[in-house]
């Protein structure tokens, strides 16, 4: 991170992170994408079976707001939850092994896609439950702040999760008990097939921090500058004492919610208006624009992830299946008869 | 709606059944409207409404936000005042968040008031494993509710009985609670056409046997069937009774089998602790039935676990009909 006062009209992430750390977000995002292309593949191809759900335009929300975490802070995710688990640092090839339904998995093939995670790297993990992960978050905030280990946890859900009774009662104690808590809303307009218009009463997600007396903001969730900017105070905010906030960052899915959506709730035109917008394309730009890193340098970058992809998938598919003998293991910390 | 030709032949899958059913109640009756989540014009995570936004418009088949907890004692309050909600769960998991509502309020509130109102509420809850979506997605909860009086729960094995029993339900005064297995919403089979209803309460003898009972519920039905076939071959009777409902038990089918066959397997997908076969076996232990039995009773249930999502472990962890073939010869075999 660089010390220095921002100057005028540079991007707040550019004069924030160093060159390094701005590349190896940029990394992460091709990680992302490539993740998410590599397990519609292997869907299509049969390979796995349930269903997934990608994150394909939402790399700069995962990403950008990770950008001011250690390994000591936390995050909750949701069933979009694999960029979530790349921003915090996770293995790509033991994320494949999971998907996989590998021994060799994060979770040793038990979770599979949605319930991704790597509590060592601080991710709690992802949530099949949508607005799962509220509470859990402010439940890790309480510890961070009673142990005083000055962590700071980053909530992660989705616009649909904020008419849940669970969003409610999570910010209304996050604020009583002025907890180290960010509340990041990843608003993609919709909660599989309705849209926040039809399911929501307030304009905006981030209004309904007023209800619970902490900041709330609404910031292009595609651009990771701006992601960054909003986060990065939120973050500090908590770390100051200074209590929760609420992040909205306004994104879209480019893939149907889930694998069977027939996208009937949705045009073309608008699907391919924010396909335009593409994060990863304006990162790069960024990037470039500012003479971070050339054009190669970003091509190489890409490659990169292109390579570890295909290593995690070789890794994954080599892995060996959980042994059915072992299938009650883990219910229980120690085993316990039925 | 064709009344007459070859209708008697007409096969539906199980969803085409419900969507059926619901599509004739709304008909007749103005006051019966849907709730869920994406059931509009998503047509319901499993497709089960389908079309019927088109038909019936946005006012009759509601899209809630997800709001499980608040979308349920909505359906409640409807019910309690002149409408016949029907309630979807996206998934059965997601009734978790709506139990209150449930158990605290649909089913108690008759009873509370002195039987001043009653709660006319119909909720569906698609469950179960076999669609590789994991611990959180897949289970097989129906015993929760049928632990609570007040409430009536049923689940349907067949197209017809998916029809049937709704219709019943959309009759009955108080709450029902319908839970259909997700991977039976394709199975096709025969159903009648037009209004009728299958009785709750009334279990279903699928197959006449004299050797042994097998009592199954939902689509351990189907595994019960496919083992009795075999069985047959091996000169073994097995009697296949479809429960159809679990609370209130149809006492005196199970009974009548057991008497006649002396012995008892209880097949269904829940964890196997604590679940509908332990009632079985109980109504049983606790009727003149029991001095019938020639062998131990036998449950076969899901092993004490969540659903995992590896495939094989999957299968693993529910009763498959290798399960039931074992469990049927030992016991006809006098080896239990
Ligand atoms: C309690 C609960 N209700 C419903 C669902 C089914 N479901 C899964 S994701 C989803 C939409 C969630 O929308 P949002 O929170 O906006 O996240 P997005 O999918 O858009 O990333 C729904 C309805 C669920 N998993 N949990
Ligand atoms: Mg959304």
């Amino acid at each position: 991170m660089r010390d220095t006062v921002i100057p005028n009209n540079v991007p707040y992430a550019i004069s924030r992170y160093s060159a390094e750390e701005l590349k190896e977000a940029l990394k992460k995002m091709y990680l992302i994408r490539k993740f998410e292309e590599g397990a519609e593949d292997s869907y299509m191809r049969g390979l796995i079976h349930g269903t997934m759900h990608l994150s394909i335009g939402q790399e700069a929300s995962a990403v950008g707001s990770c950008m001011s975490l250690s390994d000591e802070d936390k995050i909750t995710s949701t069933h979009r939850g694999h960029g979530h688990c790349v921003a915090k640092g996770a293995d790509l090839s033991r994320m494949f092994a999971e998907f996989f339904g590998k021994e060799s998995g994060y979770c040793k093939g038990r979770g599979g896609s949605m319930h991704i995670a790597d509590p060592s790297k601080g991710n709690l993990g992802a949530n099949g439950i949508v607005g799962g992960g509220l509470p859990i978050a402010v439940g890790a905030a309480l510890s961070a702040k009673r142990l005083g280990t000055g962590a700071v946890t980053i909530c992660f859900f989705g616009d649909g999760a904020n008419n849940e009774g669970a969003f409610h009662e999570a910010l209304n104690m996050a604020k009583v008990w002025n907890l180290p808590v960010v509340f990041v809303c990843e608003n993609n307009k919709y909660g599989m097939s309705t849209s926040t218009e039809r399911s929501t009463a307030v304009k905006n997600i981030a209004d309904r921090a007023v209800a619970y007396a902490m900041p709330g903001v609404t910031v292009d969730g595609n651009d990771f500058s701006a992601v960054t900017e909003a986060v990065d105070a939120a973050v500090e905010r908590a770390r100051n004492g200074e209590g929760p906030s609420l992040v909205e960052n306004v994104t879209y899915r480019w893939r149907g919610h889930s694998k069977s959506d027939r996208n009937r709730y949705r045009t073309k035109e608008e699907i391919a208006e924010w396909q335009s917008r593409d994060p990863i394309a304006a990162m790069a730009k960024l990037l470039v624009d500012h003479k971070i890193a050339t054009e190669d340098e970003v091509a190489g970058i890409e490659a990169d992830a292109t390579r570890i992809i295909e290593e995690a998938i070789a890794f994954a598919t080599e892995g060996d299946n959980p042994k059915i003998e072992e299938v009650t293991r883990d219910v229980y910390t120690e085993e316990t008869a039925s | 709606m064709n009344m007459h030709s070859k209708t008697d032949l007409r096969e539906l899958s199980y969803a085409e059944a419900i969507r059926e059913a619901m599509d004739i109640a709304m008909v007749r009756d103005e006051r019966v409207i849907l709730m869920g989540e994406d059931i509009g014009v998503y047509g319901g995570a499993f497709g089960v409404t389908g079309d019927l936004v088109e038909k019936y418009g946005t006012d009759r088949v509601m899209d809630t936000p997800i709001s499980e907890l608040g979308g349920a004692g909505v359906a409640v309050g409807a019910a309690m005042t002149g409408l016949r909600p029907i309630f979807e769960f996206q998934f059965s998991d997601f009734a978790t968040l709506g139990m209150e509502q449930i158990v605290n309020q649909a089913a108690k509130i008759r009873y509370m008031l002195g039987g001043a109102v009653s709660v006319p509420v119909v909720m569906r809850f698609p469950s179960g494993s076999g669609t590789g979506a994991a611990a959180q997605h897949s289970q097989s909860l129906e015993a929760w509710t049928a632990h609570v009086p007040g409430l009536k729960v049923v689940q349907p094995a067949t197209p017809a009985d998916a029809k049937g029993l709704l219709l019943a339900a959309l009759e009955d005064p108080d709450p029902v609670m319908i839970y259909e297995h997700k991977i039976l919403y394709k199975m096709k089979g025969h159903v009648p056409d037009g209004y009728y209803t299958t009785p709750i309460g009334k279990a279903a003898v699928m197959r006449e046997g004299k050797d042994l009972t097998i009592v199954a519920t939902s689509i351990m039905v189907h595994k019960a069937l496919d083992a009795a076939e075999t069985l047959a071959a091996e000169g073994i009777e097995a009697e296949v009774i479809d429960l159809r409902t679990i609370r209130p038990m149809d006492r005196d089918t199970v009974l009548a089998s057991v008497r006649k066959t002396g012995r008892l397997v209880c097949v269904y997908e829940a964890v196997k602790t604590l679940g509908v076969g332990a009632e079985v076996s109980a109504m049983v232990a606790e009727s003149d039935a029991f001095d019938y039995l020639d062998a131990p009773i036998v449950r076969l249930g899901g092993a004490e676990c969540p659903i995992p999502y590896n495939p094989e472990l999957e299968k693993a962890v529910v009763p498959q009909v290798p399960d039931i073939l074992e469990a049927a010869r030992n016991l006809a075999r006098g080896r239990v």
